[in-house]
């Protein structure tokens, strides 16, 4: 079964070389993100179930902003509504009064200052969901991967690498997670509005410039957020000695 | 540490005791040595090669090794005061039971662990003094391991296992390919390169994992338990395997393992207990072991 010959071919003088030592190993960019991405995708059910997190948060985020954008539409809409109405009203009893328009102007802003303060609190709480979700969900990817990346060193990796295929692979992780959860955010308010409002009139009062600018964000945030979390515990990782990164039972 | 001056080219050399040969010329320093206050260890002793390339007769070296595990208030000390000497080329085997240390001497060996005392030495190299690149191109380039679990990186394919050491070591694209096929051809697995670890079996997995330790041509193999999670069938191919490598290429394979069946073909069977050399049989010793069961 075994062919003595080839094996010496294959396994070349190695063994009686005497060694000196010398020092360049390397990880090609193009290797390092085919690894990684390749990482990301071949377990996509495990990937989507570490970056829920990231999903979550990202949703929240989103969600807000959505329901912000559509709120200030159907705002704007009414208020509208509103000047005609008074327009009409005031043309109908023949009584022109330039200073009655304005005062109906007043109000809504008020009303929107309140919001705005409402809004920015809650970006700020789905912010500190985001965070917390991703860190979670990077922490989740590194620890359960120690013998992986314990293998990788006693391959010839070193410490870099294995930072390196993190960071990439949380970038990776980060716009997959965070499209989706800007999307799932998104898809959900414009259906929860759709709903109160008895129509889908939402989607055509609101300012569609701000909207994809928000949404963009979402996605910027997340990916950016998943990046700078996944740095610790990757750098952590990647210290470990590789008997201690090998011992590790999961 | 004592400085010395070559007898045959005056070289200056400062010396630990452990290298006794000139790393400039290759002339013998044991007398100088011997002047300065070491003591003579006759196990030491270094050959010339007909090529006239010096070369050492040991390929690892410990000294002293010690580990000890801490653990809150508690020590476990994994190994105590163990020197090893590992011939270049030979097949050693490291038998002992459970817990006796095998796996902490194959970290500090391998340069996967530090020791608490002690050297260790590759050729002549303390691996103590090896910074972390060193250290990475020693695992990547001389070293191939061989661990009970297998630890194939479980979303690669077997190819991808094998090239992964390639990549590290800068090999071309086109290299790695060929000589990923080649090694896979060579342990029998040609037709399995697109495989991913679970579609194999343990003796299928392990046989990758053989594959990938010499892909760069290592000048060691460290095989820790590569049996235990095998049958005996299965364990028994995976050691021929070995077998056949060691004495095709002249690779140094080291083996621990706790089972008697696994030993025989071993050059040499370095018995450890409770953290310490118990005994070192040698191969005829083996041979006659073996022998003497077949009679009765
Ligand atoms: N990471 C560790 N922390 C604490 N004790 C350890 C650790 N690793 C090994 N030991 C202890 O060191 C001793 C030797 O272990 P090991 O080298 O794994 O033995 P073997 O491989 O021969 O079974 C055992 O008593 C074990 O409990
Ligand atoms: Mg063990």
């Amino acid at each position: 079964m075994l062919d003595v010959e080839g094996l010496a071919k294959a396994t070349g003088a190695g063994g009686k070389e005497k060694i000196k030592i010398q020092r360049q190993i390397t990880l090609p960019w193009v290797e390092a993100v085919r690894i990684s991405v390749r990482n990301v995708t071949i377990r996509l059910g495990r990937t989507m179930i570490t970056a829920s997190g990231i999903v979550l948060g990202i949703a929240f985020l989103s969600s807000v902003w959505t329901s912000g954008v559509i709120q200030d539409g159907l705002q704007q809409a009414r208020f509208e509504q509103e000047r005609e109405l008074v327009a009409a009203t005031t043309r109908d009893q023949a009584k022109p009064d330039g200073g009655k328009t304005e005062d109906s102007a007043a109000v809504p802003g008020e009303e929107k200052q309140a919001q705005n303060s409402k809004r920015i609190w809650l970006v700020v709480m789905s912010l500190l969901v985001c965070g917390v979700g991703i860190t979670n969900a990077m922490l989740m990817s590194v620890t359960e991967r120690f013998r992986e990346i314990g293998t990788m060193k006693c391959l010839g990796a070193l410490d870099s690498f294995i930072v390196r295929l993190f960071l990439i692979e949380a970038i990776a992780l980060g716009v997959l997670g965070s499209v989706l959860g800007t999307l799932l955010g998104h898809l959900a308010m414009l259906g929860i509005f759709a709903l109160r409002e008895r129509s889908l009139s939402v989607a055509a009062k609101m300012d569609w410039g701000q909207m994809l600018t928000y949404l963009l964000l979402c996605i910027l945030i997340g990916t950016v957020l998943s990046l700078v979390s996944a740095i610790a515990p990757a750098v952590r990782a990647a210290r470990m000695r590789p008997a201690v990164a090998l011992q590790t039972e999961i | 540490m004592a400085k010395i001056e070559c007898p045959e080219c005056g070289e200056q050399i400062e010396t630990t005791g452990i290298v006794t040969v000139c790393p400039k010329c290759g002339a013998d320093l044991r007398e100088v040595m011997e002047a300065v206050g070491h003591e003579r260890d006759e196990r030491m002793k270094t050959i010339v090669r007909d090529d006239s390339v010096t070369t050492h007769e040991f390929i690892v070296r410990t000294r002293d090794l010690k580990k000890i595990y801490v653990m809150g208030e508690i020590e476990v000390p994994a190994l105590r005061d163990v020197d090893l000497d590992v011939r270049r080329g030979e097949y050693l085997s490291i038998m002992g039971p459970s817990g006796s240390g095998k796996s902490t001497l194959f970290n500090m060996i391998g340069g996967l662990d530090k020791p608490t005392a002690g050297r260790c030495f590759i050729e002549e190299v303390d691996m103590a003094q090896l910074d972390a690149f060193e250290l990475a191109w020693l695992r990547c380039r001389k070293i191939g391991y061989i661990f009970q679990t297998f630890n194939l990186i479980p979303v690669m394919t077997a190819m991808e296992n094998i090239t992964l050491p390639m990549i590290f070591a800068g090999m071309s694209t086109d290299e790695m390919m060929d000589r990923g096929r080649e090694l896979l051809d060579m342990v029998g697995l040609g037709d399995r390169l697109d495989h991913k670890p679970y579609e194999l079996s343990g003796g299928q997995q392990q046989r990758v994992a053989v594959a990938r330790a010499l892909a760069n041509s290592p000048a060691i193999v460290l095989a820790d338990e590569p049996t235990g999670n095998l049958d005996l069938h299965t364990g028994k191919e995976i050691i021929d395997l070995l077998k056949e490598l060691n004495q095709a290429s002249g690779v140094t394979v080291i083996s621990a393992t706790h089972d008697l069946k696994m030993i025989d073909v071993s050059d040499r069977v370095v018995h450890i207990r409770d953290g310490e050399i118990e005994r070192i049989e040698h191969r005829a010793d083996i041979d006659l072991e073996v022998g003497g069961m077949g009679e009765e």
